[in-house]
């Protein structure tokens, strides 16, 4: 079944504490490449049956309100992706 | 220097600037400057400030950080405060927290603090981050945090926005205090449609420290270096700060709205331990937490507070976002930040316990005697300030102020309602309303017992911590207001608040010693918001003087109102009290089965703002009365009683009366009374359900061992105390059983208790 894909990441100016402990915990694990870490969330919303752009307009709706919190967060995609689900 | 910062130069404003540009406009009256603050501003500096300077200024001149408005009121704590009440008091007001000596060499710190307006924006972040606040406050004294309480006050409880701000304020004190690992022992959860767009969300932290440990944070010594640690500078908190981009024209900034403030409990954990750590190995010269007004608060103050100059780099600040302005940099108020003062041969040492703890630090610069707060931003001047001229010596108003010309019309509006013929069912109403019924669901999401010194905690009167696990020396705090009381009178209002927390304190079985206050009020140019606060004021000073408690520090939040409408008066006051040994605290059950049920204090016809007129839409009339000789005497029969193990529960009267009393003192263990009123209306010349529902002030009821009756009732006479056994607990039986009036199961009576929050936010 298509599915939709919401991606939310933390505001750039809002500090990410999830993000810094794991930007913190690569070096020890010897991991030394990266200068920065920020973790967001990714939702799926399926679809039974065809998605319009009614159904799309819907989940940027519930993006913007339910699945991010505007005042600290920013809704990065929304997206419709074909493969099957696992 | 760096590319960035070679790209940004051409765009700061420095002082050679603003003096070659004496026209140029800025952007004051949206920082939030008055015309005339923003004139006195350049006769200070002889010139127009640099933008950062504007910065500065409009920051530490705010209402929030410069008291402008209550400066002249709030003197009378000081003023107030007798010689006989200093004997307990290690640091006074004006410091970041106030000390007070409680023995065996042993002090304790305490605060509250608001957080109201930043809750209101974002419920879960803003009221975690005032726990973080008020905790470094601590922090920076010296002490160690041993717990923290919430008072809480919102909107109805049945308004579509109350449970988002319930939901996220709840959350946000449990993630971040249970995370820091400290104890929320108490505090107050009040609903009222006056706080719908505006709840108060108050914070209280307790530390504890030897004597010998107490620091007080200035910069003095000319040399020694000035360091920045912690988080690093990010775009929290700046408020209106978007207007700042006069100074840079780079568009490829985030968003310009202000940011909120996010907090992260275990980088502020880390913080606690490696602040100790410093303090122990006497490697600081003074610490400074940052909160609001950040960078700005911490360099005016620090230099103002010690030797008067400092000379700061600002490029040297660790950013989390490097698109920031040096005017964004100094009003940034990023969370777990603090700031010290270290002499140049504790610098290795200094930055060996930094790494022990991998905390990010910075040198700014250093202590200078010249008199001048200098900071520059790679190498240019952008503030060439008086420090002092910043963070001390901002505008003081002496705002106007009159008797509002509704309160004689409300406090002749006496509540007149005709009585419930079913005192039984009206017990139930009012133990299931919103304000009386139990706040369990809230407390359960704090850790209460955390650490193991907890020895009460909600819902007892006051909270409890052991302090010296040896000895059992400890510590009571309780927070109180009553906004309606306020409303109706807020001279009587903020001394009835202090009454209560003492009361309460004292009930526990502790001394009362010392009081911290954060006294929430609407617009301070509202000249009736003005009045209130006046009043406020002092009501509270003239109340310490005659309980002989003094004012250590606290916290104004002026401005909550939505629209034209202020809340009520609500200061909420805290007592810390002090107790030789924990383990003789007094619960507010009873257990023991045929103990004797005495109430202190006589009750009169008092139900004028009153819970049960709450419940049926009243607010007007006299608050009651209130005889601070007798609430002395009163707590010091609480207090002898505990010590010479005289009664084995007490639990203080006030919002919901005796009903109110009778009823959690039986739900606290589950176990029941008979109860006879018909003696005390006799005695009090009142009816029954004035009995029950009046809120007379200096009352208390006390389970009394059999063994102890004679003593106790012998020393109530002694001390010319009116008490009168009422009745005796009963575990056979479980209910409350009020004879010739009404049998109410506990069940039935917990679950009206018990059921009111979930059903609302569960």
């Amino acid at each position: 079944m298509p599915r939709i894909v919401v991606d939310v990441m933390p505001k750039p100016e809002i500090l990410d504490p999830q993000g810094k402990a794991i930007a913190g915990a690569l070096p020890r694990i010897g991991l030394t490449g990266f200068a920065a870490v920020r973790q967001g969330k990714r939702f799926e919303l399926t679809v039974d049956g065809e998605i319009t752009e009614q159904i799309l307009e819907q989940a940027r709706h519930a993006a913007t309100t339910l699945l991010s919190n505007p005042v600290i967060e920013d809704v990065t995609r929304v997206e419709v992706i074909e493969e099957d689900a696992p | 220097m760096t590319a960035e910062a070679m790209s940004r130069k051409f765009n700061i404003d420095t002082v050679a600037n603003a003096e070659a540009t004496p026209g140029q406009d800025l952007p004051w009256a949206a920082l939030g400057l008055t015309e005339s603050e923003y004139r006195r501003i350049g006769e200070i500096l002889g010139r127009r400030p640099t933008g950062a300077e504007l910065a500065m200024y409009s920051v530490m001149w705010s209402e929030h950080c410069s008291y402008k408005s209550s400066k002249v009121h709030l003197r009378q704590f000081g003023d107030k405060v007798t010689d006989a009440m200093k004997e307990h008091l290690l640091v006074g007001i004006g410091e970041n927290a106030g000390v007070v000596d409680i023995g065996d060499g042993w002090a304790v710190t305490f605060k509250v603090e608001s957080h109201n307006h930043p809750s209101f924006v974002e419920p879960y972040q803003g009221a975690a981050t005032g726990v973080g606040g008020i905790v470094r406050d601590i922090i920076s004294m010296g002490a160690r945090p041993v717990a923290v309480m919430d008072p809480l006050r919102f909107g109805a409880i049945d308004h579509p926005d109350t449970a988002r701000l319930v939901h996220g304020i709840v959350a946000g004190i449990g993630g971040y205090g249970n995370s820091l690992g400290l104890p929320n022992i108490g505090g107050e959860v009040v609903f009222d449609a006056v706080y719908q767009g505006n709840p108060l969300v108050n914070a209280l932290a307790v530390g504890v420290l030897r004597h010998e440990d107490i620091r007080l944070a200035n910069a003095s010594g000319t040399g020694n270096r000035v360091v920045l640690f912690g988080a690093r500078t990010g775009g929290d908190g700046i408020g209106g700060a978007s207007v700042l981009a006069s100074e840079s024209f780079d568009s490829s900034k985030p968003s310009k709205r202000p940011a909120v403030q996010v907090g992260d409990p275990f980088a502020e954990k880390v913080l606690i331990e490696c602040c100790l750590e410093l303090f122990k190995a006497s490697v600081v010269e003074g610490i400074q937490d940052l909160g609001a007004a950040g960078i700005s608060c911490a360099t005016s103050e620090l230099a103002s507070n010690g030797d008067g100059g400092m000379h700061v780099e600002l490029t040297n600040v660790l950013l989390r976002d490097p698109s920031l302005t040096p005017g964004e940099i100094l009003m940034s108020e990023s969370q777990e930040r603090m700031m010290a003062v270290v002499t140049p041969e504790n610098v290795t040492a200094f930055e060996a316990i930094m790494d022990r703890w991998a905390v990010e630090y910075s040198w700014l610069g250093e202590v200078t005697d010249t008199g001048r707060l200098i900071i520059e931003w790679d190498g240019e001047t952008i503030v060439d300030v008086d420090p002092r001229t910043v963070a001390h010596d901002g505008p003081v108003y002496e705002r106007p102020y009159h008797r509002p010309s509704w309160l004689d019309r409300v406090q002749a509006d006496a509540f007149d309602a005709e009585q419930p013929t079913d005192l039984r069912a009206a017990v139930l109403e009012l133990m299931a309303s919103p304000n009386m019924c139990s706040k369990d669901w809230v407390t359960d999401q704090f850790d209460r017992y955390v650490q193991g010194n907890t020895a009460l905690a909600m819902p007892d009167d006051a909270g409890v911590v052991r302090v010296d696990e040896e000895t059992g020396l400890g510590v009571a705090i309780s927070t109180d207001a009553n906004g309606r009381y306020s409303y109706l009178d807020p001279y009587e209002g903020a001394r009835l608040a202090l009454a209560e927390a003492y009361r309460n304190v004292a009930t526990s079985g502790a001394e009362p010693l010392a009081v911290s206050d954060c006294l929430n009020f609407g617009s301070p140019e509202d000249p009736e918001v003005m009045w209130q606060f006046a009043e406020t004021v002092r009501g509270l000073a003239d109340a310490c003087q005659e309980l002989g408690v003094p004012v250590t520090g606290g916290n104004v939040s002026l401005y909550n109102q939505t629209g034209g409408v202020a809340v009520h008066p609500t200061p909420v006051v805290g007592v810390l009290g002090v107790f030789d040994d924990v383990a003789r605290r007094t619960p507010s059950g009873w257990r023991e089965d045929g103990q004797a049920i005495y109430l202190l204090g006589t009750t009169k016809d008092e139900l004028d703002g009153s819970e049960w007129a709450n419940l049926h839409g009243h607010l007007g009339g006299r608050p009651p009365a209130l005889d601070l000789a007798a609430e002395k005497t009163l707590a010091a029969i609480l207090v002898n009683c505990s010590r010479d193990g005289m009664i084995d529960a007490a639990h203080d009267l006030s919002e919901g009366g005796l009903a109110a009393v009778l009823s959690e003192m039986a739900l606290r263990f589950g176990v029941g009374a008979r109860i006879g009123l018909d003696e005390l209306c006799e005695r009090d010349r009142i009816d029954a359900f004035t009995a029950l529902f009046s809120e007379s002030q200096g009352r208390a009821v006390v389970a009394v061992p059999r063994s102890e009756e004679v003593r106790y009732n012998d020393m109530c006479t002694a001390r010319n105390y009116p008490t009168l056994r009422i009745g005796v607990v009963d575990t056979e039986n479980e209910a409350l059983d009020l004879q010739g009036y009404f049998n109410l199961p506990l069940d039935q009576l917990r679950e009206a208790h018990q059921g009111t929050l979930p059903r609302h936010f569960g």
